[in-house]
């Protein structure tokens, strides 16, 4: 039997003046297991707080109900007052008779019978009340970032700042993502590699910071704070440590008809290949696809060639285990594939191209070497047609998605600005359905591109690409004018929408991270905590969250790492005591709450238990990690067997606040 | 009121949701007839959502249509303007009354050069 | 009759959400929004904590009326758990109709931590929509009687 203490507060005569605080306290005083009452005019107040710590004292209370305001106001002071008084803090229960009792009603005898009732739930509850201890578990002071683009170069280059450990793992054979592609970046005009490369050499020149490129995230294990993650670093057939990345071998290998992956397949590269130049880390990479020696086993051109030794045709993947404390997905975005456009054209004809393949024709390091020429005859256009909103802002139903995509408008602005500046004989035409510039000086740009650089804004969309001999026959609708064009264009860019890359979805499922219908991860809150996931311990960088343009993608990048930096700084994770628990004896293994549990906390085990007749036999029970759990109770309502429970607001204790509530 | 009715007759037997529009003008950009017409498809459904429906049906616009499903196929929003001038279409023939092709009429009408299709289909639209 | 109906104060539970329902009904409270005394809340850390068991309880020890609260969906704290809780109530609710305990008399409410005054009205509405149907007949445990 508990020994309990109740102390009624009147708030001054917030709730003393609705509320017959005396009389609640008497009659508070005769239920079960109550040894003492008070009432006290501020119970919050030092003064107050030390009436409760001397009667736990004087009475050796074992529990105690405050009858106050609300616990999402003091149950937190009273509960630390009981502590240090000797009482377990979740031994304190508070009835709400302020926000919910006295400040809602005027009839007297009605709120104080009221206040009585809730003190008496109040009461009920603590009599199956159980001292809980948080659990406390060690943080692994590393961290792991997903992807190595943009977003995960800022973040890991800002929690390596800050003196912690950080690995980038990246699927392809060089860091850079996306932002290595292109060729200028809006508003500003400067240019993408002279921003990113100096950073990308920091990163690789950063002690704290380990680089596993051509690699990708195998397994991961654990819970926030220790992760323990596999990574298959796939073979690229070059010893890393070997390669001086001086290139002679990607000049001399004779299979020299491999679509160049960097360059979106506008020209070739060898079967051998670094990237582009500025790659880091600047290693050879075979192509197992393309290779005669891996394919045939009769060339080792490359072998012979390289000074360094460091070909190694039997390279297999291998694998690293690694600890971390928490894990920073960048996984970033790519161009949706146009292939089902077919009104387009882009399947038809090599003039119709995206406006990613537009960067590489526009780049001084691309396939044209930055002069802007016609794919097909390499002749320069002299009409260009950009179409916005290529499978943005659908309904759905159809390849499309329904998402603005919101860099397509500024880019579009950037690359008609370009080309007019750069070749002022041609003209340009923009087919937009809304011209989407919020940010800084963004919208400044494109007005800038209309009125200085003279680009044809037009209100309308492209319905149809008919290419014609040398000529694309686009057909749109101009809404303002009320016609319909037909323009004879030599080269059409298409924005198309972006989506997030295809290895996030398994990626989260291994991380149990959520996903929205797109796709793109969620955040833990849409506004509060944007760049959290809802699975502690995993952070969101960049695109893979939501469409972002680089400076979006940077400042949250930088807030991503300030995240982890905070949990990294940490030595103990302390954990919510409340959380879910299961009975071994009852459980009987049905993975019903492991489904419904949003965290993932819940794994299944295989445990041994005597039978009544003294054999041992093995059973499938599931265990709840205390670190991961937040404590939600699906679980609870979801077993079949009622093994699940939750500490803290338990079965039972719900059960004798229903009871006397409706007694 | 009756203007009310009408629209919701005409969304009702086409089926579509003017309110999905987004004003891109696809369907217009795409339209084989766009010349010919003095409301073009992306006109058609706001048209309808304004509750001009009057304009419409008295315009040769409607029968410049050539079902052709472009604007329908290419619709990012899946909007289907065809379908909607197809139903303003029917809407003008119900109002002509009771003026079903009774099938007593056809020997009369019956011509070596008509296509027989083109017969049961002028049935099965009038009798709608 | 007439008199008795009047003097009827029907027992209602309320469960509501840590995080968005209990944080209205203090909003309620905070601004001074009266509801009914007879609605007296049960905290619960998330909407899907609720078991249909709880409820059934009450029903069992003379509740009149039970309304649980939760998140807007979409909203929950726990991402995902407001959805439990709507498809387990579409079905519990049901089958208490099943049983002889009138729809009304249970209810399911998305309240948010600003909608002090929707909580209030919808206890007011539910108080009254109770108390019109009258006392609740007794779900009751017969294997208590022996």
């Amino acid at each position: 039997m508990q020994r309990i203490g109740v102390f009624v507060c009147w708030c001054g005569s917030n709730i003393a003046a609705t509320v017959d605080v005396k009389a609640v306290a008497e009659a508070l005083g005769k239920e079960p297991g109550v040894v003492y009452f008070e009432d006290y005019q501020y119970m919050c107040s030092e003064e107050g707080q030390t009436k409760l710590q001397n009667a736990i004292r004087d009475y050796k209370l074992t529990g105690a109900v405050v009858c106050s305001c609300s616990p999402r106001m003091h149950e937190a002071t009273f509960r630390k007052a009981a502590a240090k008084a000797g009482v377990n803090s979740f031994m304190v229960e508070i009835a709400n008779i302020r926000e919910q009792c006295s400040w809602i009603h005027k009839n007297k005898e009605e709120a104080t019978e009221k206040a009585i009732i809730l003190g008496r739930a109040a009461i009920a509850k603590v009599h199956l009340n159980a001292p809980l201890t948080a659990g406390e578990s060690p943080v692994t002071k590393r961290a792991l970032v997903i992807g190595g683009g943009i977003a995960g170069i800022q973040t890991a280059l800002d929690i390596a700042d800050a003196g912690f450990e950080v690995d980038i793992v990246e699927k392809k054979p060089t860091i850079g993502g996306k932002m290595s592609q292109i060729d200028k970046t809006f508003p500003t005009l400067d240019c993408a590699a002279c921003i990113l490369t100096p950073k990308m050499v920091e990163v690789a020149q950063n002690e704290k910071i380990r680089i596993f490129s051509y690699s990708e995230v195998d397994k991961v294990q654990g819970f926030v704070g220790n992760f323990s993650v596999s990574i298959r670093r796939k073979a690229r057939f070059v010893d890393e440590v070997k390669c001086t990345g001086c290139g002679l071998c990607t000049e001399k290998c004779p299979q020299k008809k491999v679509p160049n992956e960097f360059n979106l397949g506008l020209d070739q590269r060898r079967a051998i290949y670094i990237p582009f130049a500025q790659a880091v880390p600047k290693v050879a990479t075979i192509d197992p696809d393309y290779c005669t020696m891996l394919k045939t086993g009769k060339c080792g051109v490359c072998s012979k060639i390289c000074t360094a030794g460091a070909i190694d045709y039997k390279q297999k993947d291998s694998f690293i285990e690694e600890k971390y404390g928490a894990i920073v997905v960048a996984t970033g975005f790519n161009p949706i594939e146009l292939n089902k456009y077919d009104e387009f054209a882009y399947s038809q004809s090599p003039d119709v191209i995206t406006s990613l393949e537009f960067e590489r024709i526009t780049n001084a390091a691309g396939p044209t070497g930055g002069t802007l020429l016609r794919p097909s005859d390499g002749e320069h256009p002299k009409k260009i047609v950009f179409v916005q909103c290529v499978g943005s802002r659908e309904d759905g139903s159809g390849c499309g998605k329904t998402y603005c995509s919101k860099i397509c408008c500024m880019y579009t602005a950037k690359h008609a600005m370009l080309t007019r500046e750069k070749y002022p004989d041609t003209e340009v035409y923009v087919f937009y359905i809304d011209v989407r510039t919020p940010g800084k000086s963004f919208d400044e740009f494109y007005r800038r591109a209309v009125e200085e650089y003279g680009v044809h804004y037009i209100k309308g969309m492209v319905g149809k690409v008919i290419p014609q001999g040398k000529k694309l026959m686009v057909r749109a609708s101009d809404l303002i004018d009320r016609k319909q064009l037909l323009i004879d264009a030599d080269l059409v860019v298409l924005a198309a929408a972006i989506e997030p890359d295809k290895s996030a979805r398994p990626l989260a499922t291994m991380l149990t991270a959520s996903m929205d219908t797109n796709d793109f991860f969620t955040e833990a809150h849409p506004k509060l905590r944007p760049v959290e996931s809802p699975t502690a311990g995993i952070f969101l960088s960049g695109c893979c969250q939501g469409p972002k343009d680089i400076p979006e993608t940077v400042s949250q990048a930088s807030a991503c790492a300030a995240k982890v930096i905070g949990l990294l700084c940490r030595d103990k994770l302390t954990g919510n005591p409340c959380v879910a628990h299961s009975d071994e004896l009852m459980c009987n293994g049905c993975s019903t709450c492991e489904k419904v549990c949003p965290y993932g906390a819940i794994t299944y085990q295989d445990k041994e238990f005597r039978m009544p007749d003294r054999t041992m036999r093995t059973r499938r029970v599931a265990s709840v990690n205390p670190a991961v759990c937040q404590g939600c109770g699906a679980c609870t309502v979801a077993c079949p067997s009622g093994a699940m429970d939750l500490h803290g607001f338990s079965n039972s204790q719900i059960m004798a606040e229903v009871d006397a509530i409706c007694k | 009121m009756e203007q009310n009715n009408l629209k919701e007759t005409l969304l009702r037997i086409s089926g579509v949701n003017p309110r999905k529009c987004m004003k891109c003008g696809k369907c217009s950009g795409t339209c084989p007839s766009y010349d010919e017409m003095e409301y073009h498809p992306h006109e058609f459904v706001s048209m309808v959502e304004n509750g001009e429906t009057e304009k419409l049906m008295a315009s040769p616009s409607l029968y410049r249509c050539l079902t052709c499903f472009a604007c329908v196929e290419r619709c990012p929003r899946g909007v289907q303007p065809a379908k909607l001038i197809e139903a303003v279409r029917l809407a003008v023939i119900r109002q002509q009354g009771m003026n079903h092709l009774k099938p007593d009429q056809l020997p009369d009408m019956l011509d070596e050069d008509m296509p027989q299709q083109a017969l049961v289909s002028a049935m099965r639209k009038f009798a709608k | 009759m007439q008199v008795n109906e009047e003097k009827f104060e029907p027992t209602i539970v309320a469960f509501c959400c840590n995080w968005c329902s209990y944080a209205g009904a203090d909003l309620s409270g905070t601004n001074r929004l009266q509801y009914p005394a007879n609605v007296k809340i049960i905290r619960v850390p998330c909407s899907c904590r609720v078991n249909p068991m709880f409820i059934l309880r009450a029903f069992q020890r003379g509740a009149d009326g039970v309304i649980l609260c939760g998140c807007h969906p979409g909203d929950c704290h726990y991402t995902t758990g407001n959805y439990f809780t709507r498809r387990r109530m579409t079905l519990l609710f049901s089958m208490l109709e099943f049983l002889g305990i009138e729809k009304e008399r249970t209810r399911l409410e998305w309240v948010s931590a600003a909608e002090g005054a929707k909580f209030a009205a919808t206890m007011n509405d539910f108080v009254a929509t109770v108390t019109k149907l009258g006392k609740n007949r007794r779900l009751e445990d017969l294997r208590c009687k022996k």
